[in-house]
């Protein structure tokens, strides 16, 4: 329990509908764990469902879009990953001079 | 500094609020800081970008703007004729001198859905030489006038970058603090190459030792080893030695190989005896 946060609390704190949270869950953007009916976010979540608030609410993306931006970030994110594996390979072909 | 609000939205001075919306709209989300989330100038464009819809978008502050925005040094004179409307409240984000010198700690009353957010990450590069990254230490980092005491686990990559949680910005409206993103950038050895675990290294070897084998001491990062080099051994003839490469990352007493690479060294400068004895030994 002490890595959960009720889904309502955190609404309330961030001013949403609880609503917003369970179509999130519906769509698998995020994941809540239920206990006696009450909803919980993982604290390992919070960090990604405060990024989709900014989105939706900021930006006014949708919750598909959402979803197509965190595939496309995840793919420059495991490019960003190979490009420095492969320039730390590089290096072994660099001269000090 | 006076700052051009139009400019940066890509609009003209006899812009519909509407048309405001639309340039605002286009722009946060091609320079929102969640979606170039390693692009180190988005965060200052999206603030200059906000910055300027804050302005635009109300009608009363756009006035204000218009009138006094290139003499904004007198802009007091304004709120003597119009009284603002807005009321105390903390800003959400960072603004510039300019927007502070011509609406104040006041300006953003009524706009904002006054959520709780945690902090902004901060990210920091901290530079290292080989030999740091072989052993595990601590060092002081001083991020936004903060000192913060870090421990570098042995082993570390370059561009390898670690997540110090609950060091970065304050958060908002009592939200928590966001975290700490530290890259680390190894500089090359002069003698030692390194990939992933394993370190690798060229030695000289004298044609003499290379052709009758024989011992030589060669260093790696943690000192000095004895080696027997075989009768034989060729040029560019490598050999590894087990355990003596760089520390695992977080796997304490794991270490890669070390990779020996031999470049044997012709003689220069020959005697006329050494002369002498090598035409006979190429006529045997």
């Amino acid at each position: 329990m002490e890595n959960l946060i009720p889904a309502d609390e955190f609404c309330a704190n961030h001013n949403i509908e609880i609503s917003f949270i369970y179509s999130l869950q519906e769509t698998g953007l995020i994941e809540i764990t239920t206990i006696e009916e009450t909803g919980y976010i993982h604290t390992s979540q919070l960090q990604e469902l405060e990024r989709i608030v900014r989105l939706y609410y900021e930006l006014d993306i949708n919750l598909e879009g959402i979803d197509t931006i965190n595939h496309l970030l995840q793919r420059i994110n495991d490019m960003q990953d190979e490009i420095t594996a492969l320039r730390n390979r590089l290096r072994l072909y660099e001269t000090n001079e | 500094m006076y700052i051009d609000y139009y400019k940066i939205l890509g609009v003209d001075q006899n812009t519909t609020q509407e048309e405001i919306k639309k340039a605002y709209r286009k722009l946060a989300r091609k320079h929102h800081p969640d979606l170039n989330p390693n692009d180190k100038n988005a965060k200052s464009k999206f603030q200059q970008i906000n910055e300027a819809n804050e302005v635009l978008s109300d009608p009363e502050k756009r006035k204000k703007y218009d009138q006094y925005g290139k003499d904004w040094q007198h802009a007091e004179q304004f709120e003597t004729e119009h009284k603002p409307e807005y009321s105390e409240t903390q800003f959400e984000g960072d603004f510039s001198d300019f927007f502070r010198s011509m609406f104040g700690e006041a300006a953003r009353a009524g706009r904002s859905r006054q959520a709780k957010y945690r902090g902004e990450d901060y990210s920091a590069e901290l530079h290292l030489n080989l030999i740091d990254a072989y052993e595990t230490h601590k060092q002081t980092l001083t991020i936004n006038g903060k000192n913060i005491r870090i421990t570098i686990p042995a082993g570390i990559e370059n561009g390898q970058i670690i997540k110090i949680a609950g060091h970065g910005g304050s958060g908002i409206n009592g939200g928590p603090y966001g975290d700490l993103y530290i890259t680390f950038l190894i500089a090359n050895h002069p003698k030692f190459k390194r990939l992933g675990n394993d370190l690798y290294t060229k030695v000289d070897l004298d044609l003499y030792t290379a052709v009758l084998g024989g011992d030589i001491t060669i260093d790696t990062l943690n000192g000095k080893v004895k080696l027997k080099v075989t009768p034989e051994t060729q040029n560019g003839s490598k050999i590894k030695l087990k355990g003596k490469g760089f520390p695992v990352y977080k796997n304490e007493g794991q270490f890669g190989d070390l990779y020996v690479t031999y470049s044997v060294i012709i003689p220069r400068n020959l005697t006329e005896k050494e002369k002498e004895l090598f035409t006979e030994l190429s006529k045997l």
